[in-house]
């Protein structure tokens, strides 16, 4: 239907099912996300060891978006350094916010598919936040 | 009334959306606005504008006359006196004046009696008195199907205790209207004085202030199809003078020295600075483009439209209405079973159809109901029956997409 072009069908598949939803075992920092304005809310549980991001589960209330959001950004970081993630963070928010008659040449190489998936919310600005605010979660959480 | 003139006097009507006739249904949030207010205000700023009260030249006091002529307007609207008007900003502006202003008068020991479905404009404005002056904010519970519960609301009145009760007259989430008559006359047997925030009733039904017998009323333009940056407080005159101002600055004195001042007489008193002039000559116009219109039809108009969508809405697999109050306005809000609001929202918006979604200004209501956020559909005088199945059919489609 017309406008359900920002709903790739990993975000539907993913927003139904996620595959990680939970807490990990021997949790290293944990945060919350929240959206006052729609009341979503992320909260995240990851174990960092040596630099690395070990694993990540979230437990996730909100739209499709946020929730797949939440989860494709646990299955990019996992096995990543801090710092590598820390970055992916970046390069997806920019990605976002780049006007969507721009491309940025490198993003297609560097951000996984998982992410890419996200690129048509470009034109819905009203909506980017639900999309970022598991990564908001994520940098406090690996910067506390 | 017909439907298709009145539609016809809305410009904005005719736009599309993502290429989709336009479909309004945010109008709880803010109508749209009639040619007539957008000329008045236009003509204004293009003949006769300076700037007001102060100006011995001809411009200002046509200007002045202009801003004088929509307070009379807002009184006759209101059935008050033309002294008892005091423009604002909006609602917010009108309730933080009396919590601040009227507030400095109540002492630690008494308390203020709020709702749990009030706007978190006539919530927020209590809590910083509350911290203030130490005042108890009391919050008078709400039925299962979304009415005021009236017998909770005497028990807490009924100590005494209470100055002030601050309620809705009409709920922007759930829709339900307030036994406002009852509500007055309880809250004065008590020994308390009461705010009716009039934000949504007003734009639904005939408000006089004197029938209802509250001592302060408080609405905003924008929602009466009028601008932002105006809005109204109405108050007893008594109220009004008993109180000290609420900002301090130029046109709310009758005389300045270093040492002191003297303010001016109500209203000037509660209206500092130069106040949105071209704004309240719009208010004035809306006023009688609605009361040409007539409440009665609008309120013809507006039950059918719900009524309408509270039987074919419900068809919609997995849809819910939120409340069940016993009097409703045309505010309908909802849920879709394994739809998120949000996603509703946008996949809505790109068909062309506006609705709001969130909690709407009211955290402490969404979390009695269980709910982190609603959809909610609203309508207007332009809103046609025909939009109302465009949006349950657009819902059956989307929920097909997600499910």
């Amino acid at each position: 239907m017309d406008g359900s072009s920002c709903y790739d069908a990993l975000i539907l598949f993913r927003s139904r099912r996620p595959e990680f939803s939970g807490s990990v075992e021997g949790e290293t920092a944990t945060a919350q996300g929240n959206n006052p304005v729609c009341g979503d809310r992320v909260t995240l549980s990851l174990r960092a060891t040596d630099g690395t991001v070990a694993a990540v589960r979230h437990q996730t209330r909100g739209c499709a978006i946020c929730m797949a959001s939440a989860d494709l950004m646990a299955e990019a970081v996992t096995g990543h350094s801090v710092t590598d993630a820390l970055e992916l963070g970046r390069q997806f928010a920019d990605m976002l916010e780049t006007p969507s008659s721009q491309t940025m040449v490198t993003e297609e190489d560097v951000l996984p598919v998982g992410l890419q998936a996200f690129r048509p919310l470009r034109t819905h600005r009203s909506r980017l936040r639900c999309a970022t605010l598991p990564w908001t979660a994520l940098g406090e959480a690996l910067t506390q | 009334m017909n439907i298709a003139d009145i539609r016809a006097q809305f410009p904005i009507l005719s736009e599309k959306v993502h290429g989709k006739p336009l479909v309004f249904l945010d109008s709880a949030a803010s109508a749209q606005k009639p040619d007539v207010v957008i000329d008045a205000m236009s003509q204004m700023m293009r003949s006769h504008y300076a700037n007001i009260h102060r100006g011995l030249h001809w411009m200002s006091e046509r200007a002045t006359e202009a801003y004088e002529a929509s307070r009379s307007r807002v009184a006759s609207f209101l059935g008050g006196a033309r002294e008892e008007i005091v423009f604002t900003r909006n609602s917010t502006e009108a309730i933080n004046l009396v919590a601040y202003s009227y507030g400095s008068l109540l002492k630690s020991g008494q308390a203020v009696l709020i709702s749990e479905m009030e706007h978190h404009a006539n919530l927020v404005p209590w809590q910083m008195l509350r911290d203030r002056v130490g005042i108890e904010l009391r919050v008078a519970p709400i039925t299962d199907e979304g009415d005021l519960d009236l017998d909770a609301y005497g028990r807490l009145l009924s100590d005494g205790k209470v100055a002030l009760v601050a309620i809705t007259h009409m709920s922007n989430v759930l829709g339900t209207i307030t036994p406002a008559e009852r509500l007055v006359t309880m809250a004065h047997d008590a020994g308390a004085k009461i705010l009716l925030d009039g934000s949504q009733a007003v734009v639904h039904r005939k408000i006089d202030v004197q029938a209802l017998g509250a001592d302060f009323y408080v609405f905003t333009g924008h929602k009466l199809y009028g601008p932002t940056g105006i809005g109204v407080l109405w108050a007893r005159r008594e109220l009004l003078e008993a109180m000290p101002p609420f900002m301090g600055g130029g046109d709310m004195i009758s005389s300045v020295t270093f040492e002191k001042s003297i303010w001016a007489p109500v209203p000037a008193k509660f209206e500092a600075g130069t106040p949105a002039i071209v704004e309240a000559v719009g208010l004035g116009a809306a006023i009688d483009w609605v009361e040409n219109i007539g409440y009665e039809a609008i309120g013809a108009h507006e039950a059918a439209l719900t009524a309408h969508a509270l039987r074919v809405l419900p068809e919609v697999p997995g849809f819910s209405v939120v409340g069940k109050p016993k009097e409703r306005g045309g505010v309908i809000s909802f849920t879709m079973d394994d739809v998120h609001p949000h996603d509703i929202a946008t996949l809505l918006d790109r068909n062309g159809i506006a609705v709001r979604v969130g909690h709407h200004c009211a955290e402490p209501l969404m979390h009695r109901l269980g709910l982190t956020a609603t959809a909610r559909a609203s309508f207007g005088i332009y809103t046609t029956e025909e939009e109302i199945d465009i949006l349950a059919e657009t819902l059956r489609r989307i929920r097909q997409f997600f499910v």
